[in-house]
């Protein structure tokens, strides 16, 4: 579930408010909120659209944890799914480029192991 | 008056409920056919439904007679032999041309070892994004947060929607010439990857106007996912083992036939660890790149699925990697009422892949191939409607009453209870999985209970009316599953009857439902085909 809005880096965008497919968040005062956590679908969703990394989602699907901004940024947690995909500023190329199916593909056919 | 100004009244050509794959295929097709567009979703277009934060590998094979025959082959015993083949012929070719066309609009498929672009699966976030972009280059109206909660229609069919936007709470009204519901499927709020945005509200929407449905007993798709993640990725488990607490193997376990005996251990009470050791060592990095997301949540636990053992469930997907969904009744995707076409998930794919999952390939295909074939049939629609079109006297279908906010009559917290009512029918393996005519019949009989509650109440046009209304569309899907699963005294495709172990060919036939109050089902004869070689 959605965990964290680190304040010190959230510009008021609004970019989560509106990608967030459950509706999770909202705006007040200029302040971005965690309004209905309990919707969240931990779909990790607003992570990959936040455009300054300010956004945690744990990957609890079913309970909500307790998590640090410094532990975190330690770890380079935040951002860490949007550098995955590819889609932070100045990266060189996309998790969809970089797609290794085909390659995949060529080898089970000849190593999968059969199905149970 | 105030609630006239409040409320968002359009007129258009095609109205398109639902904006995955199928709903922004269907925008796009029929304004490439000339038609004016309005498209509605209830999350986001681009990154709600179940594709949009994972991906999906496609049913793209290349126009060579043998490996037609072979990708047609591969689900039809599987399915139960209720596929077609010229669905399957026409799906086939329209996924080819709409993968290449997804090519030329800039995705970025990686390329193979000769330098040619692979075109065999898509990246959900890269995909659906593109998918928005070309939404709108195409003049399409798009409402997001607005999920439709009842179709219009008069007695000449089906002639636009209803519905609110959950952020402004202001209502909205479009009439359209002709309504594509592409709702997806109903995983009835389990949190599988992108799922909670799918409860089933297009099929009652749709039933509401009359339509039918198809397949509804292929609807009990369950996914192997950590037990404490909601990554419902299951291609890599083709490469697990699965242990108990101690260290024991867990003998039969495996990701396709032996998902019961998960199952089965678990309702025992007896939780079951995988790890990926039959993974070989150079085969590692490239799992890591082909589905990234499926090792998201182990990267934030500490996880290393390779070798450390990890807790499993079995996460129920309904009818999303299942196969059931409205009718269809012709190969425009046009249901049983004119004016409405349905397609993707919301549709049923037993024209494809029979009653065996369509997850893994068909399904995909078939969102975007249903999706053109619906925009291409409703624009048509459309044109063909002409004069009519000024003169509607359009009526509200919904069941319950919708509302102004506050003169709403369910409590938020009755909502949650139904929710949990529905929940509590449809995912016990032992009700859900293993079937058997009596469990069945004792959650039929308590959901028909819980559907005469909820009928009488209004839904007010607010957040929780819509939670409201999604429960009682969670509550259809289920009583339409059961009444189909009741039906089929057998077990084909992923509809297996503890009661009836085997395949009967005299049920080698689809199950059609329907109905609100009073449910039907009948059988419905497979097209019989001559195969031409
Ligand atoms: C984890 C996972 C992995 C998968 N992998 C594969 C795969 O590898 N290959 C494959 O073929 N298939 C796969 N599938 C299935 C595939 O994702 C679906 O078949 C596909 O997304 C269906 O597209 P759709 O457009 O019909 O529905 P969706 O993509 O689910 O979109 C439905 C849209 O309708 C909107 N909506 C819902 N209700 C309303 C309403 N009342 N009003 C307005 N809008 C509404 C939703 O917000 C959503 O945007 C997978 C599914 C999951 C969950
Ligand atoms: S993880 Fe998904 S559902 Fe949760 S807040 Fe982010 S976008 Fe919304
Ligand atoms: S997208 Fe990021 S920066 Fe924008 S409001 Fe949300 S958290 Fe703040």
């Amino acid at each position: 579930m959605i965990e964290l809005v680190s304040q010190e880096r959230c510009i008021g965008c609004s970019i989560c408010v509106k990608v967030c497919p459950t509706n999770v968040f909202d705006m007040q005062d200029g302040q971005l909120v965690i309004a209905r956590q309990e919707d969240c679908q931990t779909c990790f969703m607003c992570e990959a659209y936040c455009p300054v990394d300010a956004l945690y989602v744990a990957p609890y699907a079913d309970r909500s944890v307790e998590v640090s901004e410094e532990a975190l940024l330690h770890q380079g947690m935040l951002g860490s799914w949007r550098a995955e995909i590819g889609w932070t500023t100045g990266s060189q190329t996309t998790m969809a480029a970089r797609d290794t199916t085909p390659f995949f593909e060529q080898f089970t056919k000849t190593h999968r192991p059969k199905e149970s | 008056m105030a609630i006239q100004e409040q409320a968002q009244h359009l007129k258009t050509d095609v109205l398109v409920i639902g904006g995955g794959p199928a709903g922004t295929w269907a925008a796009v097709t029929a304004a490439a056919k000339g038609a004016r567009v309005v498209l509605a979703d209830k999350g986001y277009c681009g990154s709600s439904g179940a594709t949009a934060p994972s991906g999906t590998g496609v049913w793209y094979v290349k126009p060579d007679e043998r490996l037609r025959e072979e990708a047609k082959a591969s689900r039809y015993d599987m399915g139960g032999r209720l596929a077609e083949h010229r669905w399957m012929n026409r799906v086939l070719d329209r996924t080819y041309a709409n993968m290449n066309q997804l090519a030329g609009w800039g995705y970025p498929f990686p390329l193979d070892d000769e330098g040619n672009q692979h075109r065999r699966s898509l990246q959900g976030p890269e995909y659906m994004r593109l998918m928005r972009k070309v939404v709108r280059k195409a003049g399409v109206t798009i409402l997001d947060h607005s999920p439709a909660l009842e179709l219009l229609a008069d007695e000449h069919g089906v002639g636009g929607a209803a519905g609110v936007n959950t952020q402004t709470g202001i209502p909205w009204t479009v009439e359209a010439g002709a309504v594509v519901i592409a709702t997806g499927g109903c995983a009835f709020l389990s949190k599988a990857l992108g799922c909670n945005v799918l409860t089933g509200d297009g099929y009652l929407m749709a039933a509401e106007a009359g339509a039918n449905l198809s397949g509804m007993e292929f609807s009990n798709a369950y996914a192997i996912c950590p037990t404490f993640s909601s990554v419902t990725k299951t291609a890599y488990y083709s490469y697990a083992s699965f242990y108990y607490e101690d260290g024991t193997i867990v003998e039969g376990a495996g990701s396709k036939r032996g998902r019961s005996v998960i199952a089965r251990n678990l309702m025992e009470g007896r939780q079951v660890y995988a790890v990926l050791d039959q993974a070989p060592e150079h085969l590692k990095p490239l799992l890591r790149v082909g589905q990234t997301n499926f090792f998201l949540p182990f990267d934030r636990r500490g996880i290393d699925p390779f070798t450390d053992p990890f807790p499993v469930t079995l996460r129920l997907e309904g009818t999303v990697r299942g196969t059931g969904g409205i009718r269809l009744a012709d190969e425009f995707c046009a249901t049983d009422v004119p004016g409405l076409y349905a397609a993707g998930d919301a549709a049923t794919r037993e024209l494809i892949c029979g009653g065996f999952t369509g997850g893994g390939s068909h399904n995909a295909a078939w969102a975007m191939s249903s999706g053109s074939f619906a925009g291409e049939g409703a624009a048509a629609y459309v044109k063909k409607l002409g004069a009519h079109d000024g003169s509607r006297n359009l009526e509200r279908k919904s069941t319950q009453p919708i509302v102004e906010e506050g003169k709403g009559s369910v409590k938020p917290s009755r909502a949650a209870e139904w929710v949990q009512a529905v929940q509590d029918e449809v995912k016990p393996y032992d009700r859900n999985l293993f079937r058997t005519g009596e469990v069945m019949t004792q959650s039929l009989n308590r959901l028909n209970g819980l559907w005469n509650e909820q009928r009488e109440q209004a839904i007010e046009h607010t957040v929780d009316g819509v939670k409201a209304r999604e429960a009682a569309a969670m509550t259809a899907t289920a009583r339409w599953m059961y009444t189909s699963a009741l039906a089929r005294t057998e077990s084909r495709g992923m509809h297996k009857r503890s009661d009836f172990a085997g395949m009967d060919d005299n049920q080698h036939y689809r199950l059609i439902t329907g109905g609100l109050d009073q449910l039907w089902v009948r059988p419905e004869q497979v097209r019989k085909e001559v195969v031409v070689h």
